[in-house]
């Protein structure tokens, strides 16, 4: 079982008997008052989102489901093609069941696919992964006051903030758990 | 060496962090208030059911200073302010840290109403040394810190801004609810808000209002929605703050966490304490408001997650 204190982004847990996992949470907390914790919920079967506010007394169950090793192969408009290592069997997720990871996701990477009594419903990619820059606006050497970071875009139609020096063509680091730039990568 | 960039960018709210500090110590020295250290490891912390310490064996780390200063006042110390580092657990968010920084002081002879002003005065002052002349911008807006504040009650809040109203809250067992989620970001827009006359189940360790007793006087700080401060005249009854600990102890035991003994100490003391009112003020959100930072990790050197 999970307490509310346990809350926190990319928790799977079961609600109203669906797997739910946390795509939002902020804590809150009222001055000398209980604390509450306001989440947006993702149901993982439909893909639909939805607000909750728990208290701390609340408790949930882990969401009943199993990980799977797979290779990302290939996007297909709103599809995402993966194979299971095991077995080589294929299987397509959607853009909604994708979630978030389709920021990074790069052909041939490994990951992890969620199944939910033998569904396909989530995916979980590496800790970092390395993406090259398609789109930076140009570094304005001696910039220092307005320049502590600038957004580019990377292959894969994500944006990020990076600091100033990263330029286009360059290959970086993104910590995928937080979506947030780490380092260049050379080479 | 990857996160370096973060912390290379937060020099310019560091800054001000230091300036808020520096500014603040010299508002109540100039005020004649005695500024004191106390310790931050202490057997227990006070009862409060929603409040969590973190252990320091076999001691706990001070959630707050509150439990020493008053017995300083109680011993006649009566104007005296700390800048402590305090500790709570679970308290994880864009506003909470479990380290952060309380400004607390206390003031003999005097009330809520009172210390409200002394409320002001501070901000006043600190934006003078910040060379904004009460004109403070936070995430787009422009809030106006002369005096007087705007003054809320609890009920007016509820009535003004919430879904239900307060006795309807409280029935419902819905009130932190609202507060937290309906009415706290609308206050302090244009003027700083202070909300005041908390209902009796959230007295804490305020007084019980003479002519109202179904109301506490307690009141809270909101500047753009941020809650800020939390201040009362004390009590200084201690029968009734004995009760007050117990019920809080009974919720912890219903959350199945283990009760905390009663600071016999303090009881003793604060039956000694003069009339006095007292108040804590979170540091860290106080230097948000004055480098608008949207979030409490922009304004310390280090957050838990990047050591």
């Amino acid at each position: 079982m999970y307490s509310a204190s346990d809350l926190r982004k990319n928790l799977r847990l079961m609600l109203d008997d669906d797997p739910y996992i946390v795509v939002d949470f902020q804590f809150v907390k009222p001055g000398k008052g209980q604390s509450l914790y306001r989440c947006k919920l993702r149901n993982m079967l439909t893909g639909s989102q939805i607000d909750r506010t728990f208290r701390e007394v609340d408790t949930f169950k882990p969401a009943d489901t199993e990980e799977k090793n797979m290779q990302f192969l290939y996007r297909e408009g709103d599809s995402f093609h993966f194979m299971d290592n095991e077995n080589f069997e294929q299987i397509a997720l959607t853009q909604e069941q994708v979630g978030e990871a389709k920021n990074f996701l790069i052909e041939n990477m490994e990951c992890k696919v969620l199944m939910f009594r033998d569904r396909p419903i989530d995916i979980t990619l590496p800790n970092f992964v390395d993406v090259v820059v398609t789109d930076a606006p140009p570094w304005i050497k001696g910039d220092t006051v307005s320049g502590n970071y600038k957004p580019v875009i990377v292959e894969t139609g994500y944006k990020v903030s990076v600091p100033p020096f990263v330029e286009q063509g360059e290959k970086i680091r993104i910590d995928t758990r937080t979506g947030e730039y780490l380092t260049r990568v050379k080479g | 060496m990857s996160a370096q960039w973060k912390l290379e960018a937060k020099r310019e709210a560091l800054e001000t962090r230091a300036c808020v500090l520096h500014a603040t110590r010299a508002f109540f020295l100039s005020r004649d208030y005695l500024e004191v250290e106390t310790p931050n490891r202490i057997p227990a912390p006070l009862p409060e059911s929603h409040i969590d310490a973190l252990a320091a064996e076999p001691w706990w780390l001070h959630p707050s200073p509150e439990l020493c200063m008053k017995r300083m006042l109680a011993a006649g110390y009566g104007r005296i302010f700390q800048i402590a580092k305090c500790y709570r657990g679970h308290e994880r968010g864009p506003l909470h840290l479990p380290e952060f920084t309380l400004l607390e002081w206390y003031r003999a002879g005097c009330d809520y109403l009172r210390l409200m002003e002394d409320c002001e005065d501070l901000f006043i002052y600190l934006s003078g040394a910040m060379g904004i002349s009460n004109r403070l911008t936070y995430r787009n807006r422009e809030i106006d810190l002369s005096k007087p504040w705007e003054r809320l009650s609890v009920k007016e809040a509820f009535d003004r801004f919430g879904s239900v109203d307060l006795e309807r809250a409280l029935e419902q067992d819905r009130f932190e609810e609202v507060l937290a989620l309906e009415i706290e970001p609308r206050l302090g827009t244009l003027k700083p808000t202070l909300l005041y006359d908390y209902p009796l189940s959230f007295a804490s360790l305020a007084r019980v209002r003479k002519d109202n007793p179904a109301f506490a006087e307690r009141f809270e700080i909101y500047i753009g929605g941020l809650e800020l401060a939390n201040g009362f005249s004390e009590l200084t009854d201690a029968a009734e703050q004995r009760r007050r600990f117990e019920r809080e102890n009974d919720v912890r035991s219903k959350r199945g966490r283990p009760p905390w003994p009663m600071p016999e100490k303090f009881l003793e003391a604060i039956s000694r304490m003069p009339e006095s009112a007292g108040i804590a003020l979170g540091m860290d959100r106080m230097v948000m408001l004055f480098a608008d930072a949207f979030s409490i990790d922009e304004v310390v050197s280090f957050t838990p997650e990047e050591l």
